[in-house]
């Protein structure tokens, strides 16, 4: 080989070096645009949010969000009953939903049998993927009805006499209200909550379990006193995710709260909550103040959600790695 | 009685109640599945998928216009989010293992995972239905793409992460660039786990209804044009379950079945692809 040839090649190679240095920096620098979409969808909600809710927040300045009025003809808004209908409905939901998913979790790690442990695994997960108008149409049709005809009665001829609470239960039952709402929400929540807890639950060491069970302790023991402190964290991160979901969630709930814009103490009473206004009412809002005021009731939720959902991330994190979904 | 036997019925106790919370997840979604599928089946015919969507009060009719429009507002929102999505998903993985903007991104996807898709609705009724000038097609592909993308990113990321060093290594040390290395390596290898993120998100989309209000609206006539206000199942659901005519209420329940068949058939059966996998 000539030295001349040898040169040659030695060039190309550098040639081929700086190409192909030049595709990877593209390659690096157009993927991280990718990522940087997600970033950019965040922040522009909350930025168009706030600009369209703009006209609304100089209107009515903070009393907006302690307000209750809401009446489209005296172009007057306020936001407390929606947030008031958001924020039972979902604390509600969380009631109901945090024993059921823990003792799903429970049985799941502790005392399912193996064979039976991925099918239920499954079905619980199907739970979460059915869509929420399902849930919806099934509330309304077919829950609401026999919850007016055979839990409603009993509940008001048991619990309506008794003080303070006694009002939670008044009025007529007619199927549909805050009460429904929060029973189809639970029902949404609970898989989340399950599945995050089931997934804590199996990070805590096989040593510290099979300690106390050698301590003679009873499957019960060893979950409440060993497993629920190990992933305190997690669970209450678990929680949490339940809590985010249940406050965004829209058309089960637009389905079964009756979307009357007013707080009543009674728990059979229609309400209503942020979601389901939005959904209720946008399509025809006029434009100006009504409009911006739903812009600003969205802006509300999307923070509202965004702290509660941050903050779910960040204990779930500290308490599995994260994983995703 | 004793300490001991008190111990052990608290302990059944325990586990009784466990039972019954399981039993309780089990008959709901049972339930709900009998529900739809007695209600659903009824309204099941030959003319659901051919004929159009019935004005108010008249008899027949199905949902052709809705299922066409679904499908298309599906399609295009998920050809936004599969390329997006793989490809930030990419990054995440291969160039932010260690960079505190991959880290934040991140963490942030996880947020919009669970964010609430009625204000997606609304961000792109601000960004686009209003300043383009109308409901349309595209701005509803655009919100589902929106709500697409982060379970895309997620699951790319999770996959790429199951590939052995050693593979890159291999790929490396053979002199490949980067991204080659990426694409024709690694996101090859793991090629059935980002299709399995890609219909995961398909199935996700499908049934979401509430960032569809006020994007693509809602159309009674058949359209396959974009730009126009398109006729599309959730929300033809959503207005024909509410209504007070029992011809649309049927319909609404044959479209629920639909959805829910769909979605279901892609969550089990991404399961079922994934389980033969791990006996292999």
């Amino acid at each position: 080989m000539s030295e001349r040839d040898a040169s040659g090649a030695v060039d190309l190679h550098l040639r081929q070096v700086r190409r192909f240095r030049l595709q990877d920096s593209f390659f690096h620098h157009s993927t991280q645009l990718f990522a940087f979409v997600v970033l950019a969808t965040l922040v522009g909600i909350l930025v168009s949010l706030t600009i369209e809710a703009w006209p609304s927040l100089q209107a009515f300045g903070p009393s907006f969000f302690w307000t209750n009025v809401w009446s489209v003809p005296d172009d007057q808004y306020g936001a407390l009953a929606a947030i008031y209908g958001t924020v039972v409905t979902s604390v509600l939901a969380l009631l109901i939903a945090v024993p059921i998913s823990f003792g799903i979790a429970f049985f799941l790690t502790e005392t399912c049998p193996p064979w039976l442990r991925r099918p239920l695994g499954t079905a619980v997960e199907l739970l979460a993927g059915i869509p929420s108008i399902v849930y919806g149409i099934w509330g309304l049709f077919v829950f609401a009805p026999l919850f007016a005809e055979y839990i409603q009665p009993p509940l008001q001829d048991w619990l309506g006499d008794v003080p303070v609470i006694g009002g939670w239960f008044a009025g007529p039952p007619i199927g549909v209200g805050i009460l429904t709402a929060s029973i189809v929400l639970s029902l949404m929540v609970i898989p989340f909550i399950a599945s995050v807890m089931r997934d804590v639950f199996e990070t805590v060491p096989h040593v510290l379990k099979e300690s106390a069970y050698g301590m003679g302790c009873t499957t019960w023991e060893v979950v409440r006193h060993i497993v629920l402190p190990y992933t305190r964290v997690g669970v209450i991160g678990g929680i949490m995710l339940g809590l985010g979901r249940a406050l965004g969630e829209t058309m089960a709930v637009t389905f079964v709260i009756g979307n009357a814009n007013r707080i009543n103490p009674s728990l059979f009473e229609p309400g209503t909550s942020i979601a389901s206004t939005l959904a209720n009412e946008f399509g025809e809002a006029d434009p100006g103040l009504h409009i911006a005021s739903l812009f600003t009731l969205g802006l509300v939720l999307f923070v509202l959600t965004f702290i509660v959902l941050a903050i779910s991330r960040w204990l779930i994190s500290r308490s599995v790695g994260s994983e995703g979904l | 009685m004793t300490l001991y036997t008190r111990r052990i019925w608290i302990n059944r106790l325990g586990i009784t109640l466990s039972m019954l919370a399981m039993s309780l997840g089990l008959i709901a979604l049972l339930w709900i599945l009998w529900t739809l599928f007695s209600k659903g089946f009824a309204a099941l015919s030959i003319d659901l998928f051919t004929q159009d969507t019935p004005a108010p009060g008249s008899e027949g009719g199905g949902l052709r216009n809705a299922i066409v429009g679904s499908g298309l507002i599906l399609l295009f929102s998920m050809l936004i989010a599969t390329p997006v999505g793989i490809l930030a998903g990419i990054y995440l993985a291969e160039y932010g293992r260690v960079s505190k903007f991959a880290a934040f991104t991140r963490f942030m996807t996880d947020i919009m995972l669970s964010a609430p898709s009625i204000v997606i609705g609304l961000f792109v009724y601000a960004l686009f239905v209003a300043t383009t000038g109308g409901f349309s097609g595209w701005a509803g592909s655009l919100a589902l793409a929106l709500i697409a993308i982060p379970v895309v990113v997620r699951t790319t990321e999770n996959m790429l992460k199951l590939v052995p060093t050693s593979l890159r290594e291999a790929a490396f040390a053979v002199g490949a660039p980067r991204w080659q290395v990426s694409l024709k390596v690694t996101l090859r290898a793991v090629k059935s786990g980002v299709v399995t993120g890609v219909l995961l998100a398909m199935a996700r989309i499908t049934g979401e209804t509430a960032p569809l209000l006020f994007t693509a609206l809602n159309n009674q006539f058949f359209s396959t044009n974009m730009s126009e206000p398109m006729g599309n199942l959730p929300v033809v659901i959503f207005q024909f379950a509410l209504s007070p005519y029992e011809n649309w209420v049927n319909l609404a329940w044959g479209g629920a079945l639909l959805i829910a068949f769909l979605v279901l058939a892609v969550n089990i059966g991404v399961r079922i692809a994934f389980r033969n996998k791990d006996k292999r």
